[in-house]
């Protein structure tokens, strides 16, 4: 079983790791805030790639666009709200969480000795649940992506909860922060920033460019790699660079902080509404298979996505795409909804100006 | 090979955990504390793809076991293995583990943010994000409101 391509492959997930750790502990080390929250991008980004040598392609999307991206920029906006620069160092302070920490480690370690072997494909994790997926997906839900069919349609009330969550995380920072009432003051000098015209030219060409492959990501989603949480985050993004280039207030005369909201609520009505619409066809919450009633179902066309064998899966696809796309309204406006709170704002000795 | 070869992952986890654990217990600074526990929090989703990985696997996006690329990769393998542990000739590795991340991720960042706007609050109420100076803070206002009659 092990070829060249096994070990190469546990090799470069050792190496990874192991730049993880030295990640890690350099972030505990530094008293920086600012090195600290750069080096968790570093961080985001390593284990991205460790994801990819993973086989967690959907994952390894997420954590670059999420960690690398979206936390950074939330952690540097509250560094800047909070004035938090750098943090005492007393090393006294640190023994009783040293041992405890140790403590814990340890008691883990002697745990994990008991766990099935690194890539061991008879695991009880891989060898029954897992594989049942893996199995049955091509019978049962007809995507490709086998993440997914997991995701969208096995799993499909689960990640409705994660919506509700996101959702819900969205609203809190909203009401713990405001809906960006920073924009409504006049713009400072530097926010006009008619010295970053290299910036602005090569923001006007990227934008347009980030919101394309969130769509190619939610589209493709259920082909390659890919879907609303990735894409939702990846088309916040353009939002958040459109922000950061050319001021708050214009990006939010362009998506105003009420249309953002208001899509992610819609995003969360979408995803239940399709899990009603279910229901009222005879099946039951998010039961793709009963999405259409057999007279909708008759009138599409038998070779609408260009094979007629994939007929008996309309209700699976349609599903899925629609609770794909209120994934993503809810996620990219929760995203906005979060960076134009921290950016939005007002500093304290800001609102005399 | 060795038990650390074979659950150096979770070694590795383990550590990347007891960080995230000293981090937050051991910083008195609320944003330090934050990322400590996102530290903790990606140490669980590694140890759930660790558990997921599949000797040989691929990502878990069908191919057909006929097409060029599924040969391709079954060749590197033994194929007593890819009979036993394939699925229509092609090994994948388990998709609901990268499920259940993929979705912690985003869920992560959001409640992070949560997180980090009480400490914005924090700093707006107490002028600091200290935890001890938030503690001094907060007991020169309670003696104060015990002395007002």
């Amino acid at each position: 079983m092990t070829g060249f391509a096994v070990e190469a492959n546990f090799a470069l997930n050792i190496a990874l790791l192991l730049m993880l750790l030295v990640c890690g502990v350099a972030i505990a080390r530094t008293r920086s805030l600012m090195a600290a929250i750069l080096l968790m991008s570093v961080y985001s980004l390593v284990s991205a790639v460790w994801l990819v040598v993973m086989d967690a392609a959907d994952v390894a999307f997420t954590e670059a666009v999420v960690g690398a991206g979206v936390s950074t920029i939330v952690l540097l906006g509250a560094t800047l709200l909070a004035r938090g620069q750098t943090e005492r160092h007393d090393w006294r302070t640190q023994i009783v969480p040293g041992i405890a920490a140790i403590g814990v480690g340890v008691l883990l370690v002697y745990a994990a000795t008991g766990l099935p072997g690194f890539g061991d494909a008879a695991s009880p994790a891989n060898a029954h649940v897992g594989r049942a997926y893996l199995e049955q997906t091509a019978q049962d839900i007809g995507v490709p992506n086998m993440v997914t069919a997991v995701l969208a349609s096995y799993r499909g009330f689960d990640t409705l909860g994660e919506a509700v969550v996101i959702f819900a995380a969205g609203i809190g920072v909203a009401l713990l922060l405001g809906f960006g009432p920073r924009a409504q003051l006049a713009p400072l000098p530097e926010d006009l920033g008619d010295h970053h015209v290299v910036l602005r030219v090569v923001a006007k060409l990227l934008i347009p460019l980030i919101v394309l492959y969130a769509f190619y990501v939610q589209f493709h989603g259920d082909i390659g790699a890919g879907g609303g949480f990735q894409a939702g985050v990846i088309l916040a993004v353009a939002v958040i660079l459109h922000a950061l280039v050319f001021g708050l207030r214009e990006t939010m005369a362009a998506v105003p902080a009420k249309a953002a909201r208001t899509i992610a609520a819609l995003g969360i009505l979408l995803y239940a509404g399709v899990g009603v619409v279910c229901i009222v066809n005879g099946g039951g919450f998010l039961d793709y298979d009963r999405l259409f009633s057999p007279r909708v179902e008759a009138m599409i066309p038998a070779n609408l996505l260009g094979d007629p064998g994939q007929a008996h899966h309309w209700g699976q696809h349609f599903g899925i795409f629609f609770i794909e796309l209120g994934v993503l309204l809810t996620v990219a406006a929760t995203m906005v909804t979060i960076f134009y709170g921290f950016a939005g704002r007002v500093l304290d000795g800001e609102a005399k100006r | 090979m060795s038990l650390l070869g074979t659950h150096f992952n979770y070694v590795a986890v383990v550590v990347l955990m007891m960080i995230g654990l000293f981090i937050v217990f051991s910083s008195r600074n609320l944003i330090k504390r934050m990322i400590g526990l996102a530290i903790f929090q990606t140490s669980t989703g590694l140890f759930y793809i660790s558990l997921g990985k599949v000797a040989g696997g691929t990502a878990a996006i069908r191919l057909d076991g006929t097409s060029p690329e599924a040969r391709a990769l079954a060749a590197t393998l033994d194929p007593a293995y890819v009979a036993q542990h394939g699925v229509e000739g092609v090994v994948y590795s388990n998709p609901l583990p990268h499920v259940l991340i993929l979705t912690a991720i985003v869920v992560g960042v959001a409640t992070l943010a949560v997180g980090l706007a009480i400490a914005v609050r924090i700093r707006e109420a107490y002028g600091t994000i200290e935890a001890d100076e938030i503690n001094a803070v907060a007991r020169v206002d309670a003696a104060g409101a015990e002395a007002a009659p």
